[in-house]
């Protein structure tokens, strides 16, 4: 067998207590430093896919493997060793309204019992990677939904993740300011953290010409190597 | 290592405290229910310990009178008090030399001067020496008493039989009822407390939502809010302390430390209500702590 990937999903099958049936047998691998998006119409999957990734759900078949780490057989009480190398990103942001910017970038490294100066460096490099370091003493409200997206950034990459799961991160977003997200994501990505989007943006796909996973029914249609994909739009 | 675990500590508290007033209109729901239930049970525990307090002086002046024979020497006297030493149960007893009794009864009454200032002498005097004995155990008397009047030139004996028996039974059912409401009171505090900041948690299941996804452990998420719970205790138990501290003394002096009669006297308020005080912050700072605690096990996937 050759090296392991990073990421390895290997015949994983999950069914919701509804009966729906959400992933059917899919194999999958990523390699360390890849930028990989996941398409495909609603309710193909995509969601419960990274859910599992980031160990929200669990497969009823299969084994997902990230780092060396089987995910599925972590208990529900140890999941949060996989959280601290894993950072999600969502489309409602999910920032706390009452903390200020750099309060909500600190929170993800206090629980860790880091000294204040390292907090406040580290808070404030990652502030600066996604252009916010003047908006630290404001509060989530204050600011636009692509500085709120921003801000859920740099909470994500604060801690140096191996891996950055972004959930239709430009969902609520405008089209400029969607690409501001993703020249942020590029350049997160260019630093070696590998990346999994899911979107529904084929322009953004478009544009970035990165290796292209296409779900549909739970089921990999098309895995298009980097720069393979060309949505066929009218 | 321990400067982590320092660092994460002090963090929790800091948190802990800036949540309660970030969400103050919440802490405030949390506060008034701690304070109103603490005041009930303050007011339950303060009619419950004067009850007993009561009861128990009642019990403890309950006294054995052995009176003896009216030809008894002074020197079987002594042998006697020997005799009532060894008797079981027995926290104290005097002596009344019936001369004494003689003299104190001529001083009282003018009637009981004319009476008896004949009788001048030990042989002479109609009265009965008597002895005066303290059980230590209330319910023991009716033995105590069967024991002494076996003793020798011991005449009869007297512990207001019936009656003693009949309120001390009394006695125990009022104090086991009081304990009874106390505790049930405090349950019931508990849970209506815990309850309260259960619903309060319930709005801040965003917050622990995205603890855990940052990485945060089922302890990193529950020690700021079971802190949390312990400021909540605290702060709701300052003015049931207050009330309960002020609010007793007052009411000792306005009716002057007895109620209705002098025989029933209420519980001198030092250091009665600062015991009260320390209990009712234990079970603020408890159940505050437990409210929280059961609060956010419910938000945590274990």
């Amino acid at each position: 067998m050759s090296q392991m990937s990073f990421i390895e999903i290997d015949k994983v099958k999950k069914t919701y207590k509804t009966g729906v049936t959400a992933i059917h047998d899919l194999s999958l691998n990523i390699e360390k430093g890849e930028f990989v998006f996941i398409i495909g119409p609603t309710g193909c999957g995509k969601s419960t896919l990274i859910k599992m990734l980031y160990r929200e759900e669990k497969p009823d078949k299969g084994t997902i493997t990230i780092g060396g780490i089987n995910v599925c057989k972590l208990r529900n009480g140890k999941v949060y060793k996989v959280r601290r190398k894993i950072a999600v990103v969502f489309q409602d942001f999910k920032l706390l309204n009452k903390l200020t910017v750099y309060e909500n970038v600190a929170f993800a490294l206090e629980i860790f019992g880091l000294p204040n100066s390292e907090i406040h460096a580290k808070v404030l490099k990652s502030l600066e990677l996604v252009g916010l370091k003047s908006k630290a003493k404001s509060y989530p409200n204050q600011l636009s939904g692509g500085e709120q997206q921003r801000v859920a950034i740099a909470r994500a990459i604060v801690n140096e993740p191996r891996l950055l799961i972004c959930d239709e991160p430009t969902g609520n977003l405008d089209e400029n300011t969607s690409m501001e997200i993703m020249k942020v994501l590029e350049s997160i990505s260019s630093m070696g953290t590998t990346i999994i989007m899911v979107t529904h943006d084929t322009d953004i796909v478009n544009k970035l010409k990165k290796r292209t996973i296409l779900l549909d029914s739970g089921r990999i249609v098309k895995d298009y190597k980097e720069g393979e994909y060309v949505h066929e739009s009218i | 290592m321990f400067m982590k675990v320092f660092r994460i500590f002090g963090r929790n508290i800091r948190d802990a405290f800036k949540s309660v007033f970030r969400n103050f209109s919440l802490s405030l729901a949390s506060i008034a229910c701690i304070i109103i239930t603490l005041i009930v049970v303050s007011i339950a525990m303060i009619l419950s310990f004067n009850v007993n307090n009561f009861t128990d002086k009642v019990e403890k002046e309950m006294t054995i009178v052995a009176f003896l024979d009216r030809d008894v020497t002074l020197e079987r006297i002594e042998e006697i008090k020997d005799e009532i030493n060894i008797v079981n149960y027995i926290e104290n007893f005097s002596f009344q030399d019936k001369m004494e009794i003689s003299e104190s009864m001529m001083e009282s009454s003018t009637d009981y001067r004319m009476f008896l200032e004949k009788y001048t002498t030990r042989e002479t005097n109609p009265l009965l020496d008597t002895f005066h004995i303290k059980v230590t155990d209330i319910n023991k008397i009716e033995e105590v008493a069967n024991e002494l009047s076996k003793i020798e030139n011991v005449n009869s004996v007297k512990y207001g039989e019936g009656m003693v028996e009949q309120l001390v039974k009394t006695f125990d059912v009022v104090k086991n009822i009081s304990y009874g409401v106390v505790i049930a009171l405090v349950i019931v505090t508990a849970f209506l407390i815990s309850n309260t900041i259960k619903i309060t948690i319930f709005s801040r299941k965003r917050e622990i939502e995205i603890m855990r996804l940052v990485g945060a452990s089922n302890l990193n998420i529950k020690i700021p809010f079971i802190f949390e719970g312990l400021f909540l205790g605290v702060l709701g138990s300052v003015v049931p302390i207050l009330v309960t501290i002020i609010g007793y003394d007052a009411l000792y002096k306005q009716f002057n430390g007895q109620v209705i009669s002098p025989f029933i006297q209420l519980k001198v308020p030092l250091p009665f209500t600062y015991n009260i005080s320390i209990v009712l912050l234990c079970i603020g700072v408890v159940v505050g702590m437990y409210g929280s605690w059961r609060a956010v096990r419910k938000y945590l996937k274990i």
